[in-house]
């Protein structure tokens, strides 16, 4: 039986995810394969977004720094658990993409881009300013999650980074296999052929400003996840979270993997989330390195990393 | 497989090895605040060879790990953790900013780890926290510092303009708190984003206002010389004051020897090194730094510089008095510091007091044709 694409994907991932601990040497390792899940789930609705939907946000971090501060400040001033904020989050973050994408993405073109860019700017400017809710510019405390207590109860116990390592993975795969599922979808193939050519899909009959509105309200939802889980992990969160470069990187992320591709996404979060660790000593030439390694990219790879190398195998295998 | 690993780092920290010293730091010496973390890392490189050519503490080579966090709090707590997991340092020096020391603190008190904040936010020690202090003095004994010379000279209402910066905004809050104690009204409180280019609007809502005798500007990076140039293109009259956020001959190169004529701030001694007493306790160590960083980078020593200056010479002494690099004992010799001469002031730590400087620390400097003179 041949593997599909899906389930080739998942399996590779939840078999990485398990065994790349064996070759750890040491805990920091553990720190660093968490970031990467973290950043390759909001990496993986830009997928969504860009890849399929073919619309472009220049203001995801703001969802991060939405579902981040809810994790900060709900199980402060309401109580309310922070394994619930981070549904909040979600449901904010959701609700605030619904209403700036409806007016937005009934028109043609990259409008959502300029309107996003703002929205970002505008939740970054709010976390920086509000100082009395969330503390300002210098961060605020995030309270545990209080899921490592559990399993050390239950007879489980992991350290810190191994603990937020398996989470982060088994969210990732959620992410990743929700994310499949709906690629392969009617929804998923209504989004790519509106991606193909937006007129035809239109006379095909499909409602091409529902579909952008849909794509961008579940990108949005796994950036907030994914900011969520940073702020519960880090257990401390600044409004840099919710910054314009943040933005950027998410999208560079997408783009250095593949835009169209989970697996691409996985793999560009991984890279960029590596390199400023590989390249420590030479921290000073860190933007060289990454400016040149998009810029060959793009010339020589144009579909993102992964993709192009898969349709080489393929090829050659035809 | 992975707990033998985890043990591993463990046992290791427990047992370091005996020639050498690790000491990690992570500091912002590129990105927003690399003004800041720059200087920081040169001094630490500087002193760490200087040490070792001299022999190191007690014969042990110290050797330094220092990263770059570009100023971002997710990234320090990424390197906090690669210095206590991986590379088993036995003392972290920095976190330039408030927000990236906050992620650093987290993991070191985790890991049992001393540590030493170069930030000034009053947040880091208090509440006390068993393995972290801090050089810096904290933004609300600036405030304490400016409102005691406005005392002085019987100002009471004030106006002040911040920047919405992390050090703006944490300072205007603990001004505004302190401002009662010294009887200072704040009539007018403008703030401005630091990538404004001008804010002469703010100044001139300000000079507006009935019946303020001073302005205040607490601030950072260039939103204070730009607010400075403003200042004397309104020709406001009124004395201004700055924070020690900008205390380095940069503020007064950028702003204009001119325009910051007979502005006044909280600064420490390393800025007024040429005026200090000859029987000054802090005079050998602000002139020997000020000469061996200044002979080695080709640059003026600036506060930040210093401040890095003086976490070194903090855990150098306390490893040097412990006779062991064991980080429970450092940690135990650090609070145990006392009248220890620094560039930023004389430390004495205590249990309850993990900053160890007082408003002493802090000398009231005035700019006269370009340079610093003390404000006696």
């Amino acid at each position: 039986m041949r593997l599909t694409a899906k389930s080739a994907t998942l399996l590779g991932l939840v078999v990485l995810i398990a065994l790349a601990p064996l070759f750890f040497p040491s805990g920091f390792y553990y720190r660093v394969g968490a970031l990467i899940f973290v950043n390759a789930l909001a990496v993986t609705g830009i997928v969504i977004l860009t890849g399929w939907a073919g619309q472009i946000s220049l203001g995801h971090a703001g969802f991060a720094g939405i579902g981040a501060y809810a994790c900060a400040l709900a199980p402060v001033h309401w109580g309310i658990h922070p394994a619930l904020a981070v549904l909040l989050g979600a449901a904010v973050s959701a609700i605030l993409a619904w209403l700036v994408g409806r007016p937005i993405l009934r028109l043609k073109g990259y409008y959502l881009a300029v309107a996003s860019l703002g929205m970002g700017i505008l939740i970054s400017m709010v976390l920086n300013n509000e100082r009395e809710l969330t503390r300002g510019p210098d961060g605020i405390d995030v309270p545990d999650l209080g899921m490592r207590a559990l399993l050390k109860a239950a007879g489980l116990d992991l350290s810190n980074g191994e603990f937020w390592y398996f989470f982060c993975g088994i969210a990732l795969v959620i992410g990743a296999w929700l994310a499949l599922n709906l690629h392969d979808s009617p929804t998923g193939r209504a989004l790519r052929a509106l991606h193909g050519s937006e007129i035809a899909a239109r006379t095909v009959g499909i409602d091409v400003a529902k579909l952008k509105l849909q794509a961008f309200v579940i990108s949005a939802i796994y950036a907030s996840v994914s900011g969520s889980l940073l702020a519960l992990q880090n257990k401390f969160i600044t409004p840099d979270v919710a910054g314009f470069m943040h933005s950027v990187e998410m999208v560079t992320m997408a783009v250095l993997g593949g835009v169209g591709s989970v697996a691409g996404a996985i793999f560009g979060a991984a890279v960029l989330t590596l390199l400023p660790q590989v390249l420590t000593v030479f921290a000073e030439y860190e933007q060289l390195v990454l400016g040149l390694v998009m810029v060959l990219v793009m010339i020589f790879l144009r579909e993102g990393v992964v993709p192009s190398i898969l349709r080489k195998i393929r090829g050659r295998g035809e | 497989m992975k707990t033998f690993l985890t043990t591993t780092a463990l046992v290791a920290l427990a047992f370091p090895a005996m020639a050498e010293i690790k000491i990690g730091a992570s500091l912002s010496s590129t990105g927003p605040a690399a003004f800041l973390g720059d200087p920081e890392l040169k001094t630490l490189e500087m002193l760490v060879e200087d040490l070792n050519a001299k022999g190191g503490i007690n014969g042990e080579e110290i050797v330094l790990v220092a990263y770059d966090d570009n100023g971002d709090p997710n990234k320090a707590r990424t390197f906090a953790t690669r210095l206590v997991e991986d590379d088993e340092v036995v003392a972290i020096i920095g976190g330039t900013t408030t927000g990236t020391t906050m992620s650093i603190l987290a993991v070191a008190e985790d890991a049992e780890i001393p540590f030493i904040s170069l930030a000034g936010a009053i947040d880091i020690i208090q509440p006390v926290k068993p393995f972290t202090f801090k050089t810096p003095h904290t933004d609300r004994m600036a405030c304490q510092k400016i409102f005691e010379d406005m005392q002085k000279a019987g100002i009471t209402k004030i106006g002040m303009i911040s920047g919405t910066d992390g050090f703006g905004a944490s300072m205007q809050a603990q001004c505004k708190e302190v401002a009662p104690d010294y009887a200072i009204e704040i009539l007018a409180d403008e703030t401005y984003d630091p990538k404004d280019a001008d804010m002469t609007a703010q100044l001139t809502k300000i000079k507006g206002t009935e019946g303020v005798q001073a302005i205040l500007n607490p601030g950072f990076g260039q939103g204070p010389s730009i607010v400075t140039r403003n200042y004397k293109q309104l020709a406001i009259d009124l004395p201004f004051y700055q924070s020690h956020g900008v205390a380095s001959d940069g503020f007064i190169e950028l702003a204009g020897a001119d325009a910051a004529e007979g502005v006044r701030l909280p600064g420490t001694a390393l800025l007024v090194a040429d005026l200090l007493a000859a029987d000054d306790p802090q005079k050998p160590v602000v002139d020997a730094y000020k000469a061996m960083f200044e002979e080695k980078t080709g640059t003026p020593v600036g506060t930040f510089g210093g401040y890095a200056h003086d976490a070194f010479l903090i855990m150098t002494d306390a490893i040097t008095r412990a006779g062991s690099a064991e980080p429970a004992a450092i940690r135990d010799a650090i609070e145990a510091t006392s009248g220890l001469a620094g560039t930023t002031g004389i430390y004495t730590f205590t249990p309850e007091d993990h900053l160890g400087l007082d408003l002493s620390a802090f000398r009231m400097l005035e700019i006269k044709g370009g340079k610093w003179t003390l404000v006696q």
